[in-house]
């Protein structure tokens, strides 16, 4: 067969922003991975961090005054706990819809079709709630009242 | 006076010949259609009136052979099943590509073959493993409309591939098995007829496979035919978790009639089915 030109039309990292019919649950799968990969972030360095410490008091102590200026206290560590909170609410959401819970059985498709979102817009509704009261409370704790 | 019937629209269309040109391009024509007239009439009106070079798939007319998925003014559709009136933006412009995910062959053809062997790895057929599908003919499967419900649903699909372009997943990794395959290894893995929940573990029970989801849901936002793949991917899971914790499913346990059903009779003039052209073998 004749090898012909051809286009690649892969959508990449876009089709993680847009695409589909731009549904809310695109967003917060997205939303997931950023957060997953913000903590994954965290982790590394919090084990180079604790590393440190096997190279001496000094090493720890320069490791530690780099990390506690305002940046990291009023930026860094409330986007860690942040990223923390959401995705593990939503994890929490996700490992229900994965084991099969919330999503519906399955139905004659009839037109307005109405899918297994809709059934499990409800749980996603209420882990987001918790996960807004959960950040309220550090909000308060960050930048509230004492600090 | 009744209304006018006629609108005149603008198609921005994505051209690419693979022999002429390094990158696609966009090229527009402005057209008059019939109020009415879907997206799929509107590209053969571009090609009997103005550019007969244009390029795209389609065969049914009538959503049912799923040839003509486009990206229609930004959004994964039929084009023989979206009114032009449904896709203006911009007043009078309606915007077609081809499916992005898939390479593109020529202007709005899509290479779909990587779908479909995705499809075929997964065996979309009843297995018997070992037994011939069919081992006493006249002689039938039996299922109730119970066990029916279980897949009916995932048997709508077309395999016009539209969920397999809306898929985040599937954008960055190719070597997902996407929405479409995996659905219909749900689809067997349910029938009560089937007993090939082992065969299609190993293609759809791997890092490329079902786990790769991670229910951004965007598969049933767009599918034409309310097949919801998306249930069928978490119901997938759920099957390979059960079988992990060794929870016993009676899979593969439909029973088969004694003989001709009973009080079935032919009626009168209907002919004999003619003989098999092609030789029965075990289905492994
Ligand atoms: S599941 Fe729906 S969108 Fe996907 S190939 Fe089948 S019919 Fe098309
Ligand atoms: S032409 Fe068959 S589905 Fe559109």
């Amino acid at each position: 067969m004749v090898e012909r030109k051809r286009y690649d039309n892969r959508l990449g990292f876009w089709g993680w922003l847009g695409g589909g019919r731009w549904g809310f649950e695109r967003y917060v799968y997205t939303l997931h991975r950023v957060t997953g990969l913000g903590l994954l972030g965290y982790f590394l360095l919090h084990i180079l961090l604790t590393t440190s410490r096997a190279f001496g008091e000094p090493a720890w102590t320069a490791w530690m005054d780099r990390v506690s200026g305002p940046v990291f206290r009023y930026v860094f560590e409330p986007l860690v706990f942040a990223a923390f909170v959401i995705h593990g609410m939503n994890g929490i959401r996700l490992i229900l819809v994965e084991l099969g819970f919330a999503v519906g059985k399955p139905e004659d498709p009839v037109y307005p079709y109405r899918t297994s979102l809709n059934k499990q817009r409800p749980l996603l509704v209420a882990v987001m709630i918790a996960a807004g009261v959960v950040l309220a409370i550090g909000g308060v704790d960050f930048f509230g009242m004492g600090h | 006076m009744s209304e006018t019937r006629i609108l005149e629209v603008v198609y921005r269309v994505r051209r690419f010949h693979p022999e002429k040109d390094e990158k696609p391009y966009w090229q527009e024509y402005t057209i008059q259609v019939e109020k009415g007239a879907t997206v799929l009439d509107g590209l053969h009106r571009i090609r009997e009136t103005t550019d007969p070079t244009l390029s795209y798939r389609y065969s049914c007319r009538m959503g049912v052979c799923g040839s003509c998925g486009m990206l229609i003014s930004g959004k994964p559709r039929l084009a023989c099943n979206t009114q032009i009136e449904e896709v203006l933006i911009q007043g009078n412009l309606v915007t077609v590509a081809p499916l992005p995910n898939f390479d593109v062959v020529k202007d709005l053809v899509p290479d779909l073959a990587p779908l479909f062997e995705k499809h075929r790895a997964v065996r979309p057929h009843i297995l018997r493993e070992g037994d011939a599908l069919d081992p006493e003919p006249g002689t039938e499967w039996l299922q109730t409309p119970q066990e029916l419900d279980r897949y009916v649903q995932f048997t709508y699909c077309i395999r016009c591939g539209l969920c397999m372009v809306a898929c985040p997943t599937f954008a960055t990794d190719p070597e997902y098995l996407g929405p479409m395959p995996l659905a219909q290894a749900y689809r067997y893995i349910a029938d009560s007829r089937d007993g090939g929940f082992e065969t299609r573990r190993e293609i759809a029970g791997t890092a490329h496979g079902a786990y790769r989801c991670h229910y951004a849901g965007e598969c049933s936002n767009v599918c034409p035919k309310g097949v919801d793949p998306a249930r069928a991917i978490q119901l997938l899971k759920r099957e390979f978790v059960l079988s992990y914790l060794k929870v016993i499913r009676h899979r593969g346990k439909a029973s088969r009639s004694e003989g001709p059903i009973a009080g079935a009779e032919r009626k009168a003039g209907v002919p004999e089915a003619p003989a098999y052209t092609i030789e029965q073998k075990p289905l492994t």
